[in-house]
């Protein structure tokens, strides 16, 4: 009975995932929201601001530069969890 | 444990290899700026390199070239320079993160500063993810315990 409640509420929130891709932009389109202001401003300003010709670079370790510092946090805690879980002393 | 393969072909290429592998890593770090690349691609590489060797070889080979203890320390030490030229700037009242400061330490202009604060945080990147990926590699293929392979040390 619980498995088959746990498949119903897979299959429902999976088509409900499903149901919503129907609804993003299309894929390389010009006008989607996300490259009307932000993109344009990372790829013009990023020579002038940072001296960095790879936008790729500047926008990973500049412009989102928390990201990437917690990105390193959470592979320096994986290895933590591993050393905990693999570690016993005997 | 890793049994030890004793094979004179995957030895010799491993060899040869090894030495272009960790400076390919460290091309690909270095030109992350240019070019794709970065400290996480370049530290995967790297990490690379080792289990390489301790697949090759035995762990006590990757083990002599990188101690567990160091290894350890360098988990901590790249999230630690990450953090620490973020917490930098704070010395010249700039926001967290904010490279421009480095102008002050640095002799180059603010913009140029930048440049080498993402050059230094992308070192800490590749030091964490080189370490971390050699360290829960050899976790993982010892069961936790770096127990040292049976022969003797030092006849590779």
């Amino acid at each position: 009975m619980n498995k088959l409640a746990a498949l119903l509420v897979t299959l429902m929130v999976g088509g409900l995932l499903f149901y919503s891709t129907a609804f993003f932009p299309k894929w390389g389109d010009p006008k989607q929201p996300g490259s009307m202001h932000v993109s344009p401003r990372y790829i013009e300003k990023t020579l002038a601001e940072t001296k960095v010709p790879n936008a790729v670079t500047s926008v990973l370790a500049d412009y989102r530069g928390y990201d990437t510092m917690f990105e390193t946090s959470v592979i320096f805690t994986a290895g933590i969890a591993v050393m905990m879980l693999l570690r016993r002393p005997s | 444990m890793v049994k030890d393969l004793e094979d004179v072909v995957i030895r010799t290429a491993s060899r040869i290899l090894i030495p272009f592998i960790q400076i390919y890593s460290l091309y690909v770090f270095v030109h992350g700026h240019g070019s794709p690349g970065g400290g996480f691609q370049g530290g995967c590489i790297m990490a690379a390199s080792f289990i390489l060797m301790a697949v090759a070889f035995n762990l006590n080979m990757a083990e002599r070239r990188l101690k567990e203890r160091t290894n350890a320390i360098f988990c901590a030490l790249g999230v630690f320079i990450y953090a620490g030229t973020g917490y930098l700037s704070f010395l010249y009242s700039g926001n967290f993160l904010d490279y421009g400061q480095l102008s002050h330490l640095l002799p180059t202009d603010p913009i140029k500063a930048r440049y080498y604060g993402m050059a230094m945080i992308e070192l800490g990147v590749q030091i964490t993810v080189m370490a971390v990926m050699v360290s829960i590699f050899l976790d993982l293929v010892t069961a936790g315990k770096h127990e040292k392979t049976p022969e003797e040390d030092g006849n590779d």
